[in-house]
């Protein structure tokens, strides 16, 4: 496949079913101002899904909705942290950090991408995410430090999504030919930035990070996604599936 | 609006009146606006709690039936569109709260009302969404009666109140025609299509007719809203223009309003038409509505399973004071 159209699947899928996740909030967060912040974020990463999406509809002849919506599992290439379940508060809010703190460096990297189209992209996103992780650090610093219960539940929290988040981290032949041709920043040039974000804030958050690097593979290069994924896409795709040719 | 059924606490008359309260009403006869410092009469204060309450917990519930549809949005657009709008909605509740507040009382004591059923939100939350032509519906209908009643609220005479309505309306207008866009997308489109959007119309039209509350002559309340300018118009007024505003907009829409009696009168330059199921309405506000149940348990849930998350918030805001004070 077409590097650039591959890379904008990555990030658009990225953006598409966490901000799907995000959305599923909709109406049940613990307090009315998370109700909003909530939403925001969910349409800032739908904004950018639309905007991967439709560069990677660019490159293989299809639209954006085409590609949200009637693609099965095996097609999609998020990574698969972000197709993971809500479970709590705590767990929303501690995989939205691990994802912003790679997002985040990810954009930053691809602000310089030699490919124009890619750039244009990275530097609208990188302005909504660098909020996106200010708040999530804010957060997992308040709900780490806040009480007994809501220490325990960030440690476990953390400690359940910890072999889904270094799948970012691990560069596979896409990431390495993106890197050669200065689409995308080198993997492995991300992993400083990242590491140093997490150790401030969660050691801030007094919480301990696990010691195993072992990470689950499969999403990002779509050969074993999480059996989440395809309950997920049984709601957000039915519409589609079911009226076929439909305009809405 | 979805506020129905405020009771009043005052209903005096003119020689019944402290000076205090017959100048109270003098301002409000010379249309002047009320502000939280000034002296108001308890049953003011206490009528309006009650309605701006109901008004705020309607937008927080309201958030629910449409949510239903946030993660079954058929494209990407609709979706952003759809979170949104719920996005607003949310908006809206805090801007209530905040000016209910400023009448004093907490957003978390009329959160707990809320929770033990004794503030209400309007009927129509208690409704389901059944299919992708409701949430058309769901603006077109609801949010188009809603702002038949609010224009006339930026008028009110409590401030915070009317200041609240005139951001509220902005995007109360912007919401009502996403709501036809769907439904014209929806009453043009395929055989299923057009299906869903008469049988939104269908569930839809009398329940929103009911968002007007009861006929005026029933409403022993109202009298007394209307003399303090916290209720501007009559029931029966408001619910005459919203149906003379939408049957022609149905009939653009080539469906057909769910009523056998609909015609036009020639001499009252408006619509006959039946009246919605009065028992029904009211059983639906005692939380007999089909989704009543639905809607309080997850507002419950919501709360509960959120506790953890504010205790910790407060206490971390604690710590981080005492720290800051120690470092001094």
């Amino acid at each position: 496949m077409d590097p650039v159209g591959a890379l904008a699947l990555r990030m658009g899928d990225n953006a598409l079913i966490l901000g799907h996740r995000v959305s599923e909030w909709c109406g049940h967060a613990p307090v009315l101002e998370e109700d909003i912040a909530l939403a925001n974020i969910a349409l800032d990463l739908i904004g950018q899904a639309q905007l991967w999406l439709g560069l990677a509809g660019e490159v293989d002849g299809r639209s954006a909705d085409e590609l949200a919506f009637l693609r099965d599992t095996w097609d999609f290439r998020c990574l698969l942290l972000v197709e993971q379940p809500n479970g709590d508060f705590g767990r929303t809010v501690m995989r939205q950090f691990l994802f912003d703190a790679w997002h985040v460096e990810m954009l930053r990297g691809m602000c310089g991408s030699s490919e124009p189209r890619v750039s244009e992209i990275a530097q609208k996103a990188v302005r909504e995410v660098e909020y996106h992780l200010e708040r999530s650090s804010a957060q997992v610093i308040a709900l780490g430090d806040g009480t007994e219960e809501s220490h325990a539940r960030m440690q476990a929290a953390l400690e359940w999504l910890w072999p889904w988040a270094g799948e970012a981290l691990a560069a596979d032949p896409v990431d390495v030919a993106l890197a050669e041709a200065g689409i995308a920043p080198a993997v492995e040039d991300l992993r400083p930035g990242w590491e140093a974000t997490l150790r401030a804030v969660l050691g801030e958050a007094t919480l301990t990070i696990p010691e195993s690097d072992f990470a689950h593979r499969g999403g990002k290069d779509g050969k074993r996604h999480s059996e989440a994924l395809g309950h997920l896409l049984t709601q957000m795709q039915w519409l589609q599936r079911a009226y076929p040719g439909a305009e809405w | 609006m979805y506020a129905q059924m405020i009771k009043s606490e005052g209903g005096k008359s003119r020689e019944e009146m402290s000076p205090e309260e017959a100048a109270f009403q003098d301002r409000i006869d010379a249309g002047e606006t009320i502000e939280p410092q000034d002296w108001m009469p308890e049953g003011y204060r206490k009528t309006l709690i009650r309605q701006i309450g109901q008004h705020a917990h309607s937008e927080i519930v309201g958030q629910l039936p449409e949510g239903n549809w946030v993660t079954r949005a058929p494209t990407l657009e609709r979706k952003a569109i759809l979170l949104a709008k719920v996005q607003d909605e949310a908006g809206h509740g805090l801007y209530l709260y905040c000016a209910a507040e400023t009448l004093g009382i907490s957003r978390d004591d009329m959160t707990e009302q809320l929770l033990s059923g004794r503030m209400k939100y309007s009927s129509i939350f208690n409704y389901p969404t059944l299919s992708w032509a409701d949430i058309g519906a769901v603006g077109w209908l609801v949010d188009g009666a809603a702002i038949m009643n609010q224009v006339p609220l930026q008028r009110t005479s409590y401030g915070p109140y009317s200041r609240a309505m005139i951001r509220i309306c902005k995007e109360e207008s912007f919401h009502q025609r996403q709501g036809f866009d769907i439904m014209m997308k929806m009453a043009k489109g395929t055989e299923a299509q057009r299906r869903m959007a008469q049988d939104a119309l269908d569930r839809f039209w009398y329940p929103s007719l009911m968002m007007f509350g009861p006929s005026d002559a029933e409403s022993v309340h109202s009298a007394q809203n209307m003399a303090w300018r916290i209720k501007i118009n009559g029931n029966d007024e408001l619910r005459q223009k919203f149906v003379d505003q939408t049957v022609p907009q149905a009939e653009f829409l080539g469906l057909k309003v769910p009523d056998e009696h609909l015609k036009w009168n020639e001499e009252k330059g408006g619509y006959d038409f039946s009246e919605p199921d009065w028992e029904e309405f009211f059983a639906v506000l005692k939380g007999a509505g089909p989704e009543s149940a639905e809607r309080m348990k997850a507002r419950r849930d919501a709360w509960d399973d959120g506790q953890w998350v504010r205790d910790a918030m407060t206490a971390h805001a604690e710590k981080k004071s005492a720290r800051r004070e120690a470092a001094e």
